[in-house]
């Protein structure tokens, strides 16, 4: 790992279900969960703290074209940049690379039932459907579902214009995104990135998938290594995470301060036949297990809470690794695309404080730690595809 | 030979090319309808088109599939175009390419028929609401739909069939989807993180929402008859794109790689460029300073000035927008021989691909850089007087091209173009 070029963190922006910002996750994590377990009956959901937007967005009119994911997605950016003090250094933007992982999907419900229920009983099927469309679609609603425009409003608020990529698919779309951005710096052919992504769980349509999917716990809110015993399962949680990575040498002169060192990403999708995850993460493990002082590290998992998946990564993580573990799931919910990196993100902002957040967990699978923090593993077993596995460590 | 270019990075190499669109499936077809000029914009049948302003599209309708969804058709349409470039690369071995995947992909969306599905199965009969559609899914005999409408399911799986290495990359910028799936993977092959690529771009979306979106933002040509006529870019009388599906893919290779395996070099990926816009989200900046600046990028990252470029493969999609934009930049980048470089619209004919467009284009741009001879601009009965160029009207042409520029502009600010040359330097 005799990389030329070194990535720092120099920004984080988070918004979810315990705060917005840095101060605010630290202060929560490791407390009794937030979750909300009547909005969304029977499902359980982690519904985000309510955000003052025109802080980061602060046109009106900027806000109205566009839904909540992209709203919680813009804002966070906005964080994001902020603290890593290039907030409106117009120069700075223009070449500063972006890449969002996104999904999308946030629809109009009210007129999605109301036309449902009208074709139940249409004597032209095609053409009501084609007249309720016509006349009930708002234009700007469009735009506030395509996956790019998260993006694309980033460009529009913040000024981000060095480039532009969303990636969609998940979990994995997190993961890759991070992978890339880290890749591109090392490479030299980038500087400095915004990467990020935002979901926002608290909307039917978007819920109704997971519920197709079967793969939501009911009723009570549960930690993510408790679930098993019950079928396993997610809580769906709004999250919004971005992270500026830029190269060391870019970020010493402009003054910039680092969270942390953004050492190694790595994907990959593996089939999920038994053992797979298993040796996914064996293979993904050994490449940094060398660099690993395991007193002063500890793991963020992204584990979902889905099972057989999360029983593996568990199995692994305890018998195979032994390091400190904590599951932000438990804390978050479960976000999907941001997911991972709101992980990196917790890994710096606890880089930063040189120590660990309190287990939240009596399974025995999280423990406390007291030694300073010197690094952090992140995972990611993405619920239906894909695996990410990264090393975040302090920078002396 | 050097393997490696101007700035010292391992040179880009196109070994492999799979088309489908409108006009037909795979190169040969494709391109004789492409040079020979013919439409394959048609009436829409897949859907009823009553009440809708614009009932024509380029969809694809020889291509059976079992249960139609847009992600269905598109990653039918992605799995025949991959086919067709690694057959003629000759990579790998079945299910096994040598390399990461970067497919482009349209937005997914549950479809209202899979609602109308639900709806269907929770009985219900009186008031409806989502709890209906829920207690449907509870049953768990919709898991089918979720796996299918996973944003990451097309390249979950185009991954698994094709064998590529690694997290497959599923990408939307949107009309630029396609190109920055060639972007994207360039530049693992020069970061020597890989030495093959698999991109694709792939859209298969004309149905009742997405034409009536693109139509709620005007957006979409109206000119219904006859169809072929209506996608006119570059035409004063153009009145906006037309809807269309397709696939496009290529494979990439380090030269090292392919001249190692003894591999046939169809092209050469010399230059990408990008820029965002942070304007308006659906519109250009007035002074064209991103568009500029993503070409002026692609030709930098190519080691090209603007006198090397032989044709540029228009974005062109026929809205008044974009074409007038479009001139504004080619005639800010080439200055005085804008007017004498060869451009044109292959949406004039296929129709806007939209998230396949970079890819099918590229493809297309690599034929013309293999064959001589640039397709042509159709439907160009009335000049644009605001807009003189040379958009190769109604009639293929040969000519001498060594390299040509390809653009993608985007909704949400998105610029991407491909710099793409006839054989290594």
């Amino acid at each position: 790992m005799a990389d030329a070029r070194e990535v720092w963190i120099t920004g984080v922006g988070i918004v979810s279900c315990l705060g917005e910002g840095i101060e605010a996750h630290w202060e929560a994590l490791g407390k009794p969960s937030t979750a909300d377990t009547t909005a969304f009956a029977p499902y359980v959901v982690h519904r985000a703290v309510p955000v003052d937007f025109d802080k980061q967005i602060p046109k009106k009119g900027d806000q109205r074209q566009m839904e909540a994911w992209q709203r919680y997605g813009v804002y966070a950016a906005g964080l994001a940049l902020q603290n890593a003090g290039m907030k409106g250094n117009a120069d700075l933007l223009a070449h500063t690379d972006m890449i969002v992982a996104a999904g999308g999907g946030e629809r109009d419900g009210k007129v999605d039932i109301s036309v449902l229920a009208g074709l139940r009983t249409a004597n032209d099927h095609g053409a009501y459907l084609n007249q309720r469309l016509m006349s009930d679609l708002r234009p700007t609603l469009f735009l506030a579902q395509l996956a790019n425009l998260m993006a694309g409003n980033i460009s529009i608020v913040h000024g981000v214009t060095g480039s532009s990529r969303t990636f969609m698919g998940e979990e994995q779309a997190g993961v890759d995104a991070l992978r890339i951005a880290l890749a591109r710096i090392k490479a030299g052919q980038s500087e400095i990135a915004l990467v990020g992504g935002a979901y926002n769980a608290e909307r039917l349509e978007v819920i109704l998938y997971y519920v197709l999917a079967k793969c939501l716990t009911h009723d009570q809110h549960s930690r993510v290594w408790e679930r098993a015993a019950a079928g396993g399962g997610m809580e769906l949680g709004t999250l919004a995470a971005f992270l500026v990575l830029e190269e060391k040498q870019h970020a010493l002169k402009r003054g910039a301060k680092p969270f942390a060192r953004l050492t190694s990403i790595e994907s990959d999708q593996v089939n999920r036949m038994p053992g797979a995850i298993t040796a996914a993460l064996e293979r993904m493990w050994s490449g940094v297990a060398q660099r690993v002082m395991p007193e002063n590290a500890a793991i963020l998992s992204g584990a979902t809470g889905v099972e057989p998946i999360t029983a593996e990564e568990r199995a692994f993580l305890t018998q195979h690794v032994g390091l400190a573990v904590r599951a932000t799931g438990t804390h978050l919910g479960h976000g999907l695309e941001p997911q991972f990196p709101a992980n990196i993100a917790l890994a710096a902002i606890a880089l930063r404080h040189g120590h660990l957040f309190a287990p939240a967990d009596d399974s025995g699978v999280e423990r406390a730690m007291d030694a300073p923090l010197r690094q952090v593993v992140v995972t990611s077993i993405g619920h239906r595809r894909g695996e990410g596995f990264a090393l975040v460590e302090a920078v002396d | 030979m050097a393997k490696t270019d101007q700035a010292g990075r391992p040179i880009v190499v196109v070994t492999g090319m799979g088309v489908i669109t409108s006009l037909g499936a795979g190169r040969e077809d494709n391109w004789r309808k492409l040079t020979a000029g013919e439409s394959g914009i048609h009436e829409i049948t897949r859907i009823s088109t009553e009440g809708l302003k614009t009932r024509i599209a380029g969809t694809i309708d020889f291509i059976p599939v079992e249960h139609h969804s847009s992600p269905e058709l598109s990653e039918r349409l992605a799995t025949i175009a991959a086919e067709e470039a690694i057959a003629q690369s000759s990579i790998g071995s079945r299910g096994d390419f040598p390399g990461p995947l970067f497919i482009a992909v349209a937005p997914i969306e549950i479809e209202w028929d899979q609602r109308e599905e639900l709806v269907r199965a929770s009985g219900a009969n009186g008031d409806l609401g989502y709890a209906d559609l829920y207690r449907a899914g509870e049953t768990g005999k919709f898991r089918h739909v979720y796996e299918r409408f996973l944003f990451g399911s097309v390249g979950g799986n185009m991954a698994e069939r094709f064998g590529t290495k690694g997290s497959p990359i599923t990408l939307s910028t949107a009309c630029a989807s396609g190109a920055s799936a060639i972007q994207l993977g360039v530049e693992a092959i020069r970061r020597g993180e890989a030495s093959a690529a698999l991109c694709i771009g792939t859209d298969a979306s004309v149905n009742a929402e997405s034409l009536i979106r693109f139509s709620l933002l005007s957006a979409l040509s109206t000119s219904n008859d006859p169809p072929q006529g209506a996608s006119r870019p570059f035409a004063k009388d153009r009145d906006g794109f037309v809807m269309a599906e397709g696939a496009g893919a290529l494979v990439l290779e380090s030269l090292e790689a392919a001249q190692a395996r003894g591999a046939k070099i169809l092209g050469v990926l010399e230059g990408c460029g990008e820029m965002a816009d942070s304007f308006h989200r659906t519109r250009s900046s007035p002074d064209g300073k991103p568009s500029i600046g993503c070409m002026r990028n692609a030709l930098n990252d190519a080691g090209l000035s603007p006198e090397d470029i032989d044709y540029i493969n228009a974005h062109g999609t026929g809205t008044p927008e974009n074409d007038k934009n479009e001139y504004l930049s080619v005639s800010t980048v080439f200055g005085e021989r804008a007017k004498g470089i060869p451009i044109s619209a292959n949406k004039s004919m296929i129709g806007h691909t939209i998230s396949a467009a970079g890819a099918v284009e590229s493809v297309f741009s690599l034929l013309t850089l293999e064959h001589q001879r640039i397709p042509p601009t159709i439907n160009y009965k009335i000049p644009d007087p605001s807009i003189p160029l040379d958009v190769v009207p109604n009639t293929a042409r040969d000519a001498r091209v060594t390299h040509v520029i390809s653009n993608s502009f985007g909704f949400g600010g998105q610029n991407v173009a491909l710099v793409m040359g006839r054989e290594p330097r």
